[in-house]
């Protein structure tokens, strides 16, 4: 048949294209097959954003100089329109400027910059000179004296010291020195303030370090204060609120002092997000390079130029044609009955988030509570449309009482219930309920399990990493598995279910 | 064995939902057409004007004004059927026996409410039977008082036959016949009996529950083989001109035999199910490929129904 071949041909051609733009690119250009697990290379986007109202605006952010342990493999600004200068402050502070003559609505500029972990151990990098005694009036001295000796009494060394001190300014209510020095400012930057004070009372060197820890998931990140200590050898640090110690080489310091992250003029609303990633960027920037120097410009369109964050959506993105691929197999191979056609796929992306085993019993929860309610919608006898926005609204209730429910309970799973698609799971409901009253439970059950066994499965192969770092890296495989759903789309022959169904023509006659 | 091999249904000549969907239906089918058949009273329409037998339709529902005027409509009717100009598989049908004045009594007795029958009338309305849930019309129509025929091997309900039309040859042919499982409806996905019927004489052979082989009916226990259809050749010809309506070229017609009008088209199927070769015990690829090469020249449905009882006998 002459479609047959056209589709057979189309398919392989397809194929093709995507095999060998994934060979020229993994083999050629040496862009890694697998996702290099030991790379030391975070991208950390910072948006700054604001509403202009009219006139001239003006926006400044503080910015990382030489944080400690780590080096800056680049850095950029992407801020169209705005007019951009950085300025240095006796090499310790560091400072990006915008400005814009007409400001008129939304406004945002973006600083990027990847950081690579360095080898050697920053913390022992200068000894600070001993900070003198403050000079405090009554009865602030007289308080400091005795908290100092307190503390000094309590302890064995400056770091125990430290967290001595930290304990009693957590404890206000406690202490009226403590409650003397803090005031009515009950934030963690005014209790670290204090400290300072305290510890310069003791001689002891600090420094307030703002940052963020470098995690291996991406993730949104908000610049937060700690204490850092100087105990004559090496810098600790020291979480102002619990105080406790910890070890900082996995943290970005963005900025040392108490001063203002961002600051805008001319604007309002001001809004600050940072977005952090771990990524692959040292083997691939050495292929990028490579593809450079060959005169290619196969790798100048890939994904990892474009904004972490977009980069993120893209990752799940990329996998959802693995998921149809999987439903198409499922459906049109195995023969499994289910609801809808992609229900399963928004399903297994709801997982990722709940995890699998939670996934399938707050789905099948749901779905169980969301039915019984329909049943007896079905008696008021409610029209369709209602009866659905009912179900809905009824559906969206019972996430929320799950979410709270589970917070009680301290189970984390129950929060990200959230992120199940209601929409679906309504349609779920009202599709097995009429199912289920005119072709009987068994039909009804049959096709809600067959939907979880394709979501399950969806979910499982969506979920695998090195296919999630092979599709990001190279999109054109995708290719391959269009020319996949293509010849399944002629695939004629039976579905493994026939062979149950029609069992009875292998008996005898044939 | 609890299944088969692909090479066996291949040699029984038997078509899988893949072979029917890609290589009949899309093939056969145009998208086009398709709303002549999914609308039962386009579908009255085209068969009345070209003189074919239907049950008469009485009133159409349209408007939710109409619901509320539903008393007036069928005042002074006694027996009728109301069912979705767009629903399948039986749903949404409701058979009465009479009006009175509280409300409609149905054929198994039970008592319906105006109030309960508005609200029925309303939902078919919103699309509650209608394919991808789009808004519908009820339709209220004759009721087939159906032949004794049937009475000893049917449980309630209507039976009714289903012809398999390809090219506007019949390539195969079964009754369906409700029972208690299927709620006196004539689906087979709901439990109803599948017999298959021999084409060339128009008598029941085997017969099949679900995807199972059985000989006798479960509720009445008298055996389901051995019968014959009454005025099969015109049966036949009724099923075959419907290609020539419809133009659909792998249809499913499905004829009720009425006491006195005999047979009349109950409506057609564009996209007609499989399970008609385990209740005939025979596949239809086999049927479908032997008539491929004929249907370039043009014959009229007697010669078609002609050829296909001679070319398809048991």
């Amino acid at each position: 048949m002459f479609i047959r071949r056209q589709v057979i041909v189309l398919s392989l051609l397809l194929a093709l294209a995507g095999m060998a733009l994934f060979s020229y690119k993994a083999f050629e250009l040496g862009l890694p097959l697998k996702e290099n697990t030991d790379s030391r290379v975070w991208t950390v986007e910072a948006r700054l954003g604001f509403v202009g109202t009219g006139g001239p605006a003006k926006a400044q952010m503080r910015l990382p100089q030489q944080p400690p342990g780590l080096g800056i493999l680049n850095e950029n600004f992407i801020s169209r329109g705005f007019g951009l200068s950085t300025q240095e402050y006796d090499n310790r502070e560091r400072l990006a400027f915008w400005s814009l003559r007409r400001a008129r609505g939304p406004q945002a500029v973006y600083y990027r910059l990847s950081v690579f972990k360095e080898a050697v151990d920053a913390s022992r990098a200068q000894t600070p000179a001993f900070p003198p005694i403050p000079k405090l009036e009554e009865p602030y001295s007289t308080a400091l004296e005795d908290l100092v000796s307190d503390a000094r009494e309590r302890s064995a060394d400056i770091a125990s010291f430290t967290s001595e001190m930290l304990r009693h300014i957590n404890n206000p209510t406690q202490e009226e020195n403590v409650q003397l020095f803090l005031g009515a400012d009950n934030s963690t930057i005014a209790k670290a303030k204090v400290t300072q004070t305290l510890l310069a009372g003791a001689r002891i060197p600090t420094r307030i370090a703002n940052g963020m820890e470098l995690r291996d998931e991406p993730h949104v990140a908000t610049i937060r204060p700690w204490l850092e200590v100087h105990n004559g050898q090496r810098w600790l640090s020291f979480d102002v609120e619990s105080g406790v110690q910890f070890e900082a080489d996995r943290h970005l310091v963005w900025f040392y002092g108490d001063k203002d992250f961002v600051s805008v003029s001319g604007g309002r609303n001001v809004e600050t997000e940072i977005f952090l990633r771990k990524e692959m960027i040292d083997s691939i920037a050495v292929a990028e390079q490579r593809a450079i120097n060959v005169g290619s410009h196969a790798v100048e369109f890939s994904l990892f130029s474009l904004p972490i964050r977009t980069q993120a959506v893209y990752g799940v993105l990329l996998m959802i044609p693995i998921g149809a691929l999987v439903m198409v197999l499922m459906r049109n191979v195995i023969g499994v009955p289910t609801f809808g056609t992609f229900t399963p796929i928004l399903v297994a992306l709801a997982f990722r988030e709940t995890q699998l085993l939670y996934g399938i019993i707050l789905f099948s929860f749901v779905v169980a509570l969301g039915l019984l309610v329909r049943f007896y919608f079905e008696k008021l006898r409610l029209l369709l449309v209602p009866r659905l926005a009912a179900v809905l609204t009824v559906v969206v209730l019972l996430l929320v009482g799950i979410s709270i429910m589970s917070n009680r309970l301290d189970l984390e799973t129950g929060l990200s219930v959230a992120l199940f698609p209601m929409v679906i799971l309504t349609m779920v409901i009202e599709r097995m309920s009429i199912v289920w009253e005119e072709r009987g439970s068994g039909a009804a059950m049959s096709e809600g399990f067959g939907s979880l066994v394709v979501a399950t499965m969806a979910y499982l192969v969506m979920s695998i990493d090195q296919l999630q770092y092979l599709l990001f890296a190279f999109p054109e495989l995708l290719l391959i598995v269009l020319g996949l759903c293509l010849l399944l789309g002629r695939y004629t022959g039976f579905r493994a279910s026939e062979l149950i169904r029609f069992r009875s023509f292998g008996d005898s006659k044939a | 064995m609890w299944f088969t091999t692909p090479a066996k249904l291949n040699r029984a000549g038997v078509v899988g939902i893949n072979e029917r969907n890609g290589n009949l239906i899309m093939r056969y089918n145009e998208r086009r057409l398709y709303p002549l058949v999914d609308n039962k009273i386009l579908t009255k329409q085209l068969a009345e004007e070209a003189g074919m037998a239907v049950p008469k339709l009485y009133a159409v529902i349209e408007t939710q004004h109409d619901v509320a005027r539903l008393e007036t409509i069928l005042e002074g009717r006694e027996q009728f059927v109301m069912k979705p100009a767009h629903g399948s598989g039986g749903d949404g049908i409701l058979v009465i026996e009479n009006v009175t004045a509280k409300g409609l009594r149905r054929h198994d007795g039970t008592h319906l409410s105006f109030d309960e029958a508005r609200y029925h009338a309303s939902t078919t309305l919103s699309g509650q039977y209608s394919l991808g849930g789009l808004p519908d019309k009820l339709m209220v129509e004759y009721r087939v008082q159906f032949d004794p025929l049937f009475e000893k091997i049917s449980y309630q309900g209507v039976p009714d036959i289903r012809v398999i039309v390809f090219q506007g040859y019949p390539v195969m042919s079964m009754v369906r016949l409700p029972t208690r499982v299927s709620g006196g409806k004539a689906n087979l996905h709901q439990g109803a009996i599948g017999v298959g019927i021999d084409l060339s004489t128009g008598t029941t052979t085997s017969g099949s529950i679900g995807n199972e082989i059985i000989a006798e009916h479960p509720d009445t226990g008298n055996a389901i083989s051995g019968l014959t259809l009454p005025g099969w050749q015109s049966i036949l010809e009724l099923a075959a001109r419907c290609f020539d309506i419809t133009g659909l070229g792998y249809l499913g017609v499905d004829i009720v035999l009425d006491k006195e009008r005999g047979a009349l088209i109950l409506e057609l199927n564009a996209r007609p199910g499989l399970n008609i070769q385990i209740a005939n015990f025979v596949g239809l690829g086999a049927r479908i490929d032997a008539l491929r090469s004929r249907v370039r020249q043009p014959e009229s449905a007697e010669a078609r129904v002609a050829h296909a009882r001679q070319a398809f006998a048991q």
